[in-house]
């Protein structure tokens, strides 16, 4: 009762106040709408609700599950199920597939292949390929007509699934040698080889120099690049006649190419995708263009 | 004549504006039955237009076995509208825009010619309060029974009343609902499923909503709705003028008003007897005798009422009529004719001459098939190894048949130019295609120009032509090579 008759009546504003003081400023005591209040109540109420009905409460080793027993992650599982099953048949039907004209010809197969390839694409090979599989300095492009372990829908799928000096037991191997660091050639004759090279694709060279290195091609090279310098598909070893160089064709990067050697590598992808999945992502590339 | 009883109402105009006050709770308005040519219309109309609104979505239309056969049917699953012969896909959506452009300008020519007519007579908030105030009579009764019913303490009679009056209003409410969703599906197979419970929820959803509003609208809100929620009475104040043609009181003829005795003289003094007959009828609870107001929806019922009173003291009609508008202090000497080529309603005019002769042009001129040509972006172009210049661009062809149809596809551009086409085989420079009705089939082609050719300008030139093989129809696309220059 005491306290009661302390309450103090602000002058102003005719409001009682807190009994705070603040340099002089006195708090008001305000409530707040009963509406309001009635609201918070309310939410404190479904909070309870929520509690009994939803996972909540971390414990010490778990959570409170909640009556609902609700789990994102159980959720999205049986999403990634649900969504597995329904392919399951256009998969399976695109595993027995025989050739790459059976499944272009089934409009319904071809489609699912090119999406299910064009996702996979974006996500996972867009990054060094492009978005566009236009390639990049080292990353080749999938839309023109170079491939250096073959361009048919077997070979694509193989270098896929295996990869390309990925460690894979059945990778595309193959090693072509640093000439100059490992000291097997000599400056001189390394720059003499890079005019022969680039003469093979009829570009302008210092026609001596080329003509000094046609025996050094012949002994060195010829194995992987062959006599005529078309490249082998075997060990992956480009034509050096065309117009594409991978890693660029002016003197520098022919000259560091030959020195450091290049020997790039792509991932195998079969730990990562089903066939289902490699064979559709070999499909839509094949279709970038390039295909044979 | 004999016995002539003119009854005098003890009315006041609720909603005037001498009685306009801000937070003021709503005073119910009891209008009495008017009877005349302007009610008659009025009955016309409602059950016109209620007519249209619950007799469309019944009616068939043969499409052919592909399409509904509902005429009147917005089909939101397929993406189609459909309009007795007009078959709208989502894409020609701006005719929608120009149909609710074309309703917008004619409102605004009706307006600035006819006033209010829209309000008066066919706006649904109009025509459903009508409705719903004449089930509100036949229950209750006209006005003063009404009025006295409101006052009478709660017994068995009101009760009974009440119920009836609000169970018809919800069953009325609830087939606006029903109706209304009939035009998103089959009307037959809804109906059906609404009754067993098998229709999709945002049927019950719609038809929940709608009878809530036709119900607090109609029945309950009435005359606010126009007054305090409605947009057009204060934008139909920039349309209309003082030769207008609306409903208004001949002042010149009426004032000064006053009761009047049988058999006494006429002269000296107005037409009006101040039996406040308009404002009983007045279904927004307005004196139209105040002049033109923002809440006078323009619908005659005052006129019909002021008639059958003038005829019955022996005075001639026409003392509240549609016309110009009559304004206070100005003293007409005969009923005034509006003048209809004004500056507004000419320009309206050309308005709307011009949109309808647009939308007729391109409702006309559609296309049976659409042709979209898509360069592919990364890369724009590729190097082959022989030099040559190649691009690749997705060709979309979409079918706007029911039916499957048969396309050639030509492509037109240097005798060099090496054409490919993924999952196709072009013959020479044409390719057949077949497209099933209604779908989209998208091909992509590859051009490829030789190194040597690429050098000439004018032969990176090409177009994609694609013919409809039966019709004749084409479609043609250009477009120019891109690559090294």
């Amino acid at each position: 009762m005491s306290e009661e008759s302390k309450k103090e009546i602000d002058e102003v504003t005719g409001v009682e106040t807190v009994g705070h003081e603040w340099d002089g400023i006195k708090e008001l005591n305000n409530p707040l709408p009963r509406w309001w209040l009635n609201i918070m109540y309310f939410l404190i109420l479904v909070s309870v609700i929520y509690w009994v009905l939803m996972p909540a409460w971390p414990g010490r080793h778990d959570v409170t599950h909640g009556l609902r027993n609700y789990s994102e992650r159980v959720e999205v599982t049986k999403q990634v199920e649900a969504m597995q099953n329904a392919r399951a048949e256009k998969a399976q039907r695109l595993l027995q597939a025989a050739s790459l004209e059976e499944i272009e010809n089934d409009p319904e197969l071809f489609e699912f292949a090119s999406a299910l390839g064009k996702i996979t694409f974006a996500d996972n090979c867009a990054m060094c390929h492009g978005s566009g599989g236009q390639g990049a300095i080292g990353y080749p492009n999938l839309n023109d007509d170079v491939w250096l372990w073959g361009g048919k829908i077997e070979d694509i799928r193989y270098t896929i699934a295996h990869g390309i000096r990925s460690g894979d037991p059945k990778s595309r191997n193959s090693l072509m040698p640093a000439y100059g660091k490992a000291g097997i050639l000599q400056k001189n004759q390394i720059n003499d080889l890079v005019n022969y090279v680039r003469s093979l694709s009829g570009m302008d060279v210092d026609e001596e120099a080329a003509a000094r290195a046609a025996p050094l091609f012949k002994a060195q090279c010829s194995v992987c690049h062959g006599v005529d310098g078309t490249g082998n598909r075997m060990f992956g070893a480009p034509n050096l006649t065309d117009e594409e160089w991978l890693f660029g064709g002016d003197e520098e990067s022919i000259r560091y190419t030959i020195t450091n050697a290049r020997n790039a590598v792509m991932p195998n992808w079969n730990g990562r995708f089903d066939d289902a999945t490699i064979t559709s992502l070999a499909v839509y590339v094949h279709t970038l263009g390039g295909g044979e | 004549m004999g016995k002539v009883e003119i009854h005098t109402f003890d009315v006041d105009a609720v909603n005037s504006a001498a009685n306009r006050q801000l937070y003021k709770s709503r005073e119910p308005i009891y209008p009495k039955l008017a009877h005349g040519k302007f009610r008659k219309i009025k009955w016309a109309l409602l059950f016109v237009t209620l007519g249209i609104y619950y007799v469309l979505p019944w009616i068939r239309w043969d499409r052919g076995p592909d399409s509904p056969n509902q005429a009147v049917l917005v089909d939101f699953t397929n993406g189609r509208f459909y309009f007795f012969n007009i078959e709208i896909w989502p894409d020609e959506l701006y005719l929608l825009s120009g149909l609710l452009i074309l309703s917008a300008l004619v409102l605004f020519f009706v307006t600035s010619v006819f006033g209010r007519l829209w309000c008066g007579y066919s706006c649904p908030q109009t025509v459903w309060t009508d409705l719903f105030i004449a089930i509100e009579r036949f229950v209750e009764g006209d006005r003063n029974k009404r009025m006295r019913l409101a006052q009478q303490k709660w017994n068995a009679d009101k009760i009974t009343k009440k119920i009836i009056k609000h169970s018809l209003w919800l069953l009325i409410a609830m087939a606006t609902g029903g109706a209304w969703v009939l035009y998103f599906h089959d009307a037959p197979t809804i109906l059906h499923h609404l009754f067993v419970g098998k229709a999709p929820a945002t049927a019950y959803l719609f038809i929940g909503i709608l009878t809530f509003t036709t119900y607090s609208l109609a029945g309950l809100m009435r005359e606010q709705v126009c007054t305090y929620m409605c947009p057009w009475p204060r934008i139909q104040a920039a349309m209309t003028d003082s030769e207008t043609f609306s409903i208004g009181y001949y002042f010149g003829r009426g004032e000064p008003r006053g009761k009047h005795k049988k058999n006494e003289s006429w002269e000296g003094r107005g037409d009006c007897i101040d039996c406040k007959a308009c404002v009983a009828v007045c279904p927004m609870g307005i004196d139209i005798r105040e002049g033109d107001q923002l809440e006078c929806i323009n619908c005659g019922l005052c006129a019909d009422a002021c008639d059958d009173i003038m005829k019955k003291v022996g005075r001639p009609t026409g003392l509240i009529a549609y016309g110009a508008q009559y304004r206070e202090g100005v003293k007409h000497d005969k009923r005034r004719l509006p003048n209809l080529l004004r500056g507004r309603t000419i320009f309206y005019g050309l308005l709307i001459i011009i949109v309808s002769t647009l939308m007729l042009v391109s409702l006309t001129g559609r296309s049976s098939v659409e042709v979209n040509v898509e360069r592919n972006r990364a890369p724009a172009y590729t190097i082959l190894s022989d030099g040559s210049v190649r691009n690749a661009v997705s060709v979309s062809i979409l079918n706007k048949h029911n039916q499957p149809t048969d396309y050639r596809l030509t492509v037109t551009g240097d005798e060099a130019l090496q054409i490919q086409a993924v999952g196709h085989q072009f013959e020479g420079n044409q390719l057949l295609l077949t497209v099933d009705g209604g779908d989209l089939q998208r091909i992509r082609i590859f051009f490829t120009l030789p190194k040597q050719k690429w050098a000439d300008i004018q032969a990176r030139d090409l177009a994609v032509e694609v013919t409809n093989v039966e019709t004749g129809e084409s479609v043609i696309r250009e477009l120019t090579m891109v690559g090294k220059s």
